[in-house]
């Protein structure tokens, strides 16, 4: 059975505003099966005793203390924007959904 | 239908999730500052701009905000915890994520006591976990300035990154017709420990404070009906409100045989009742997994320790114990507390203010002032300090009551110290025996009747002679020494 079905990926694209054709979404749906599969082999060998791993290091509180640092200037902060207007970031219309 | 009927056929169910902006130096996961009110997109970096490889590193002050917060809600504090990413994709996080806790809360399982009415509630609080503000969005174009019919957004990042606490509570069924009122103390209750422990300004009209409540209904003896989440609620007033109207609004629903949608609904100020907002049906597919940018968080069981030794007096002991020190009853200490005015009353006492004095400043003048401005106390203008000057000059007999308002409207209008008020406006009580005297003489002359009658023992004819001397001298007389002399100059003393 396959890992992943063509609907998840549908839906896996709509969630990240990615617009998908048909076709992509066969072509991605195998390709992203391949992917899960090969990962979920790992379980197979993970013995019972072997908790699940979230960091790969082992540290715990890493923490900075409550002191400001320099922040980007405004211009600087808006450099690499597509758009803005009187120092703010100017987007699209936000979401269908929201009507 | 009235209220009263409602609650005799159904039982409402809340429960109110609170989410409060930590007032620490920087943000959650960067050094940027969090100052108030900042140019747009001016307290920004790569981390809380999302550029591609910035790391955040957690802020151990907001960490430690946030378990005082977990302790003073009697809360059990998580030996190891992660934060979560939520995915969404929305302009308001840049990173298309926001940095939060999922399964694993810092705190856990608190209660907080509420008392309405005499009587005693226990609140049970779910968790308590550590997030991060979002950007501010300003919708254009459309004719209404709200999102609806807007054509663009406009996105300020500054709020970006913010620590926020969300305090969520458990369902609180049973309350009835109390739900509303309850709610509303609940809030406050928060508000006034989380201001008591120093670690967010609590500001509801100012979105420091800002609270989700949950309401749904079932008929008696029932399972749970389906829930509402009404958000934009931000004052204490409007938790009441939002609570009342969507148990009104929900019971018409149900009595004609409809049913609940679980959704998410919009309170209004103005109206006083909620609309639906967005459908959550992708909405809620928020993808949740653990940060890998952020290692865990296993606070040490003896800072934790200390942090709870630590705790400060909480709010409703201070005010039974306050209401004792000030000799005043039960409803005069709730009208304090619910003004917001109880520290800042204790401020004024330590400035050297009797508390009768203090109290009738705050709760009567200034209280009104903050209520037209709409504004906390703490911004109406005046200090501490300075509502104690004021009072000893009332003390001292410089300031009758009529002259200490107007001293302390020029006092408000950022004019000075009351004592420096008071010579620059020429506002002090005339003591000048002198010039008094000649006022009186001159009062008795211009009303040989009335002085007549005094001089024949209707004592009670002196208030007419009062009222002409205060007139002359515009009031900068003190009305009980004008009095005494009268009498005193007809010989009827």
């Amino acid at each position: 059975m396959a890992a992943i079905s063509r609907e998840e990926v549908a839906h896996l694209a709509r969630l990240s505003r990615l617009a998908v054709t048909e076709e992509e979404l066969d072509r991605f749906a195998g390709q992203l099966d391949v992917i899960l599969q090969s990962v979920a082999r790992v379980g197979e060998v993970a013995a019972e005793d072997i908790p699940p791993t979230s960091h790969s290091v082992p540290l715990t509180n890493v923490y900075r203390e409550d002191v400001p640092t320099t922040s980007l200037t405004q211009d600087a902060a808006l450099s690499g924007a597509p758009d803005a207007y009187e120092g703010r970031f100017r987007v699209p219309r936000i979401l269908d959904e929201e009507d | 239908m009235s209220y009263e009927e409602i609650l005799t056929r159904y039982e409402p169910v809340i429960g109110l999730e609170t989410h409060v902006e930590l007032g620490t130096a920087t943000k959650m996961f960067c050094g940027c500052k969090t100052d108030f009110g900042a140019e747009p997109n001016t307290q920004v970096c790569p981390v809380c701009l999302a550029l591609p490889g910035a790391l955040p590193v957690m802020n151990r002050a907001a960490i430690e905000a946030t378990i005082r917060i977990g302790l003073a809600l009697n809360c059990d504090i998580a030996e190891w915890c992660r934060m979560a990413r939520k995915n969404y994709f929305y302009p308001d996080m840049p990173k298309n994520f926001q940095t939060s806790q999922y399964d694993e809360p810092l705190c856990v399982d608190g209660y907080v006591d509420v008392e309405v009415d005499g009587v005693t509630h226990r609140i049970g609080i779910e968790r308590v976990h550590i997030e991060e503000d979002t950007g501010k969005t300003l919708h254009v174009g459309g004719a209404t300035g709200r999102i609806h019919g807007a054509t663009e957004s406009l996105v300020d990042y500054n709020r970006a990154g913010i620590p926020l606490v969300e305090i969520v509570t458990k369902p609180v069924p049973g309350l009835g017709g109390l739900a509303p009122e309850i709610a509303k103390a609940y809030v406050a209750e928060l508000r006034d420990i989380i201001r008591s422990l120093g670690v967010s300004d609590v500001r509801m009209e100012q979105g420091s404070m800002r609270c989700d409540v949950n309401t749904s209904l079932n008929r008696p003896g029932e399972e749970w009906g389906t829930r509402t989440e009404t958000k934009n609620v931000n004052s204490l007033r409007s938790v009441e409100r939002a609570v009342r109207s969507e148990i009104i609004r929900q019971s018409a629903i149900l009595d004609d045989g409809g049913k609940i949608h679980q959704e998410t609904r919009h309170f209004h100020e103005d109206r006083g009742d909620t609309s639906p907002g967005r459908s959550k049906e992708t909405a809620t597919d928020y993808r949740y997994f653990p940060e890998p940018d952020l290692v865990p968080i296993a606070p040490d069981p003896a800072w934790v320790a200390t942090l709870k030794a630590a705790l400060p007096e909480k709010p409703s002991a201070k005010r039974a114990r306050l209401r004792e020190e000030w000799g005043i009853t039960e409803l005069d200490m709730q009208s304090v507390a619910n003004a917001g005015a109880v520290e800042i009353i204790e401020e004024t006492i330590a400035a050297g203010a009797s508390p009768a004095g203090a109290r009738k400043w705050w709760m009567g003048e200034l209280a009104r002032r903050a209520n037209e401005l709409n504004v906390e106390l703490t911004a109406v203008g005046a200090t501490p300090a300075q509502v104690a000057a004021l009072q000893k000059l009332v003390d001292e007999g410089k300031l009758n009551d009529k002259l200490a308002r107007t001293v302390l409207e020029g006092v408000v209008a950022g004019e000075g110290d009351p004592a420096e008020v008071m010579a620059a406006r020429g506002l002090e009580v005339v003591n000048d025996t002198g010039a008094l005297t000649a006022a009186v003489d001159e009062a008795i002359a211009a009303n040989p009747d009335i002085a007549a009658k005094i001089r024949d023992g209707k004592i009670a004819a002196a208030g007419a002679l009062v009222g002409a001397v205060m007139k002359t001298t515009r009031g900068q007389a003190d009305a009980k020494t004008v009095r005494e002399l009268l009498l005193e100059r007809l010989g009827v003393s």
